[in-house]
């Protein structure tokens, strides 16, 4: 089992993104999105702290430490950039101003339960922004392995971990498979499978209902 | 007029700071810390302290540092990410956090400074967020109910500042600080240049002076980079 890299993910989220377009990208993977934005699409990049048309990394010697990107990482302006405070940049989440948020996960439901923010007792981040985006922008794409690291299938029936939000999920693409759905109350779909991935593969992987 | 003018950060936090009191402060991640605020804080050694912040800094720098001396009983935050001694302490039951959604927390700060004591969101509907908080129902939706914060005293970071106590911020340092400026009974602002009346020009103050109560010409403006990101330069 291989299926997709993690480019060929991002790859495969950015088909997704339309011309004119504001969009979130989440850390992880979803940042490689960026890198994979088709030719004549052209996105306006939102990040929490308080940005709208976010710049690429600055070059060596020109990073300036008060540009940073929801992730902390150091990146640039654009002719289109316009800074606000994070309560107006919430407003916009909130709002439903913004078209789509790529973001990564510990665990998806057939439900569209999204898990990404803590494994208690383990690991504590805190929610940052994930449970403002999934809650408030229009439709919501996961980037993740379909595996974790010992194999045990992270699209479930239910989630066992925290929730970062209820029912929140529009399309899920994995290492193994895309699956997607048209409103919040249908199934999940099977859209596309990685080469070389068999149906059977697929659902031996998986403990998630899907049609 | 009020002289908001103050010589250092000692004599701008004198007669604040208390144990047990709440401190808001500005800033999102190391980027727009009232650094210089933080390290008087720290050298007032009040203990017991409140903080509503995002996040908590790093381990050794931003509000880390109060965590260091163990000042801090309770934190309101969206992150602990990227500092492993506030999630040590935290994971030890050595501090209290009331995790919030970063949007949430935002407006929350924004709602006490407006005076507006809740308001509803369907962020976290469905979470551990939800716990213990009112549900209601508009139209088909569900919405938490959400209180609005103010702090005893505020602390925030400006790029430029006035004697009015008019602020402009720089770029993504803006973050939390005008919010976290209005829900201070006092505010108190560290800018990195004092500037004559008129000189930001009325159309391009972020923070009016009314929100400010003190100010000063910060000190540290170390404004370490916690992920330095680079790209090639092309060919």
């Amino acid at each position: 089992m291989t299926g997709w890299t993690r480019d060929q993910m991002a790859a495969r989220a950015a088909r997704e993104l339309e011309d004119g377009f504001y969009v979130n990208l989440g850390i992880g993977i979803p940042t490689l999105v960026a890198n994979h934005i088709p030719a004549g699409v052209d996105l306006m990049l939102h990040s929490e702290n308080g940005i709208l048309g976010l710049g690429p990394f600055p070059l060596a010697g020109e990073a300036d430490a008060d540009l940073i990107n929801a992730g902390k990482e150091t990146i640039t302006e654009l002719d289109r950039t316009s800074y606000v405070s994070s309560a107006e940049s919430f407003a916009m989440v909130r709002g439903g101003h913004i078209d789509a948020s790529v973001l990564g996960a510990m665990e998806v439901s057939e439900d569209g339960d999204l898990a990404n923010w803590t494994i208690p007792g383990k690991l504590v981040k805190g929610p940052g922004g994930a449970m403002d985006l999934v809650a408030g922008v229009r439709r919501v794409i996961v980037l993740m392995e379909h595996v974790s690291k010992d194999g045990a299938p992270k699209f479930r029936d239910h989630c066992t971990l925290p929730l970062t939000g209820a029912n929140v999920v529009d399309m899920l693409i994995t290492n193994l498979a895309v699956f997607a759905r048209s409103d919040r109350h249908s199934p999940f779909r099977l859209l596309e499978t990685a080469p070389g991935i068999g149906l059977e593969e697929l659902r031996a992987r998986t403990s998630a209902r899907f049609v | 007029m009020a002289r908001k003018i103050y010589e250092d950060a000692r004599s701008a936090l004198d007669g604040l700071l208390r144990d047990g009191i709440t401190i808001a402060a500005g800033g999102f991640g190391l980027c727009g810390i009232p650094e210089t605020l933080i390290d008087e804080v720290r050298r007032s050694a009040v203990g017991r302290l409140t903080i509503i912040s995002n996040n908590a800094g790093i381990e050794d720098f931003g509000l880390g540092k109060l965590l260091q001396t163990r000042q801090v009983a309770k934190m309101i935050s969206s992150f602990m990410g990227g500092n492993r001694e506030f999630e040590r302490q935290y994971l030890a039951g050595e501090v209290e956090v009331e995790f919030c959604p970063q949007g949430t927390l935002a407006e929350r700060i924004r709602a006490g400074g407006a005076g507006i004591p809740g308001f509803y969101t369907r962020t976290g509907v469905g979470t551990l967020i939800a716990e213990g908080k009112e549900v209601r129902m508009f139209g088909d939706t569900a919405y938490l109910l959400e209180s609005g914060l103010r702090a005893d005293v505020a602390l925030v970071k400006a790029w430029k500042g006035d004697p009015h106590g008019n602020l402009l911020f720089r770029k993504s340092a803006r973050n939390f600080n005008p919010v976290v400026a209005t829900c201070g009974r006092v505010t108190v602002a560290e800018v990195e240049e004092l500037v004559g009346p008129g000189e930001i020009g009325a159309d391009r103050i972020h923070t009016p002076g009314i929100y400010v109560d003190r100010l000063i010409l910060a000190t540290s403006n170390e404004k370490r980079i916690e992920r330095l990101t680079v790209r090639e330069e092309a060919a």
